[in-house]
């Protein structure tokens, strides 16, 4: 056995699935498996590694054709319940960003702000089947007469709602901590001054990433969990950035690639996309992203063996440097630090605050693995992989 | 120490006593007035944090209130937490200093201890989802018509 090269193909694991012979396991469970049984025998036996997280992910929307009425109207712009769409599109297309907070949010006048509702939050709302107020205004053509627009419209009425997210899944992520000696209200959450809590935003040994540090099989078709439905990976997502410093097992040591993802919203449930106000911050949502994993060999199973111990990530202080710009760490973490509950920050002990849901990323995996055992998911082999900067 | 955030609500014809005067000079209580709504012939609302050497010692404090006719309530019970709208981040537990909101490990899922909860509402606007609820009245009702 331990001599015996394992390699197998796309169209093998997939025959396995539609046979219902496959095995599937998560991320969580084949750290144990890697760690027993070693890679080669991992490989032999486990055929898909299913992955998850639920977090929020800014770079998120949807694109969507609200339909034409009588006079026509070529849209400029354009609100859902007051939230903001971009209309440069075409006639009555927009896309609504989960970012964009509501026109009369007060935002930071009264800070910090508590940004009650936003571009996500009408997108939940759609997914809950309730209706949103369409406002549109016009400049008025020949061929589109039409001024103005105000209907309520439901998920139904779209003729298309395409969930759109130009990046997510990022690849690892800082550890924030304030320096400084005020509260401060981040991306990261709050952080108190002094260094008194340590937030952090990744699913670790779950994440999607994390499993395929070097893009080996995720890329541009890989078939996904998203919002509750399922979507593709579309290509790299903004920001991707494969060159950054990695550990042994090829695990970036900072926030490094990212995907850029999409999937038909009508398939998707609100359970799995909630729209979020992060105090003094703004607005986004919270999406749930799950990617499986074909164990084509036994460098894929040490990949997806990877542990929490194995992960680490960067100290960041928000409280002066981010804003600055400043590239400075403050330490190296591991995932089972910051998982345990405390870490050391310039030798004190610090309070540690997960932000992305293990429960609910453990959740995906487990929904991911169940749809691909019952033969009602399969894989799709990448038509070009995401670039790994070599 | 004993440290805990009260409710507590006013009949019309006890507004113009000094009980916070009394609950210092006779029960040795340190106070916090979080947020106070009192007219004179109205019914009137006050969150108070109130601070003893011991459990005993707010207890008393608070048996002269209710002696006065005041209606006493922690403000602990008025807060809940919605199951259906929290997604177990655990952004919650920096805020939460009595440990009512904590991580139970290895699972990593959020637990509310409303036993523990002192009260002071910090989570319900740090909650991304407001899944944290705070009420006054009979209706539950939001951070933003509630700050403290």
């Amino acid at each position: 056995m331990a001599n015996k090269k394992i390699t197998k193909t796309y169209d093998e694991i997939n025959a396995r699935i539609k046979a219902g012979e496959a095995v599937v396991v998560t991320a969580e469970e084949m750290v144990g498996i890697v760690h027993q049984e070693g890679v080669e025998a991992a490989a032999a036996r486990v055929d898909v590694v299913t992955t998850g997280t639920f977090a929020p992910m800014c770079s998120s929307g949807m694109f969507f054709n609200f339909g034409q009425m009588t006079p026509t109207i070529k849209a400029s712009k354009v609100w859902l319940n007051k939230v903001a769409a971009y209309a440069g599109l075409a006639a009555v297309d927009a896309y609504i960003g989960v970012t964009e907070p509501a026109e009369d949010d007060p935002l930071n006048k009264i800070y910090p702000g508590e940004f009650r509702y936003g571009g996500g939050h009408v997108i939940e709302n759609l997914l809950r089947g309730e209706k949103v107020l369409l406002e549109a205004k016009a400049y008025g053509t020949d061929c589109y007469a039409a001024r103005k627009m105000k209907k309520e419209i439901g998920l139904d009425d779209l003729s298309y709602a395409l969930l759109c997210n130009p990046r997510n899944g990022y690849q690892n992520y800082n550890c924030a901590v304030n320096l400084s000696d005020k509260t401060v209200y981040t991306y990261m959450g709050m952080l108190k001054a002094n260094c008194r809590n340590a937030n952090f935003c990744s699913a670790g040994e779950l994440s999607p990433l994390l499993n395929d540090p070097l893009y080996k099989t995720i890329g541009v078709g890989t078939r996904i969990f998203l919002g509750g439905g399922y979507g593709y990976v579309t290509w790299k997502g903004t920001q991707h950035n494969p060159v950054v410093p990695r550990t042994k097992g090829g695990v970036p040591t900072k926030p490094a690639g990212t995907l850029m993802v999409q999937g038909d919203l009508k398939q998707m449930s609100a359970d799995w996309l909630r729209g979020v106000s992060i105090q003094g911050y703004g607005n986004t949502m919270a999406i749930g992203l799950g990617v499986p994993i074909p164990i084509l060999n036994a460098e894929m199973a040490e990949y997806t063996g990877v542990s929490d111990n194995d992960i680490v990530t960067q100290v960041i202080d928000y409280g002066h440097d981010y804003t600055n710009g400043i590239a400075r760490s403050y330490g190296e973490v591991s995932y089972a630090q910051l998982k345990s509950g405390e870490i050391i920050v310039n030798g004190k002990k610090v309070q540690t605050v997960p932000l992305s849901s293990v429960v609910k990323a453990r959740e995906i995996a487990e929904n991911l693995k169940h749809q691909i055992k019952s033969g009602n998911f399969l894989l799709n082999k990448p038509a070009e992989l995401l670039p790994d900067g070599a | 120490m004993f440290t805990q955030i009260y409710l507590l609500r006013f009949p019309k014809d006890t507004s113009d006593q000094p009980f916070v005067y009394r609950l210092v000079k006779e029960y040795d209580i340190e106070f916090n007035i979080l947020k106070a709504d009192i007219l004179l012939q109205r019914e009137g609302v006050m969150i108070i944090e109130l601070k003893g050497s011991t459990k005993n010692n707010v207890k008393a404090g608070l048996d002269f209130l209710r002696e006065m006719g005041i209606k006493v309530e922690r403000l602990a019970a008025r807060i809940r937490r919605d199951d259906e709208k929290c997604f177990q981040c655990g952004a919650c537990t920096a805020v939460c200093s009595a440990g009512a909101l904590y991580i139970k490990r290895p699972e990593m899922s959020v637990i509310f201890d409303v036993e523990k909860c002192t009260g002071c509402s910090l989570c319900v606007p740090l909650c991304p989802v407001r899944a944290m609820e705070v009420s006054l009245g009979d209706t539950w009702i939001l951070s933003e018509e509630f700050t403290v």
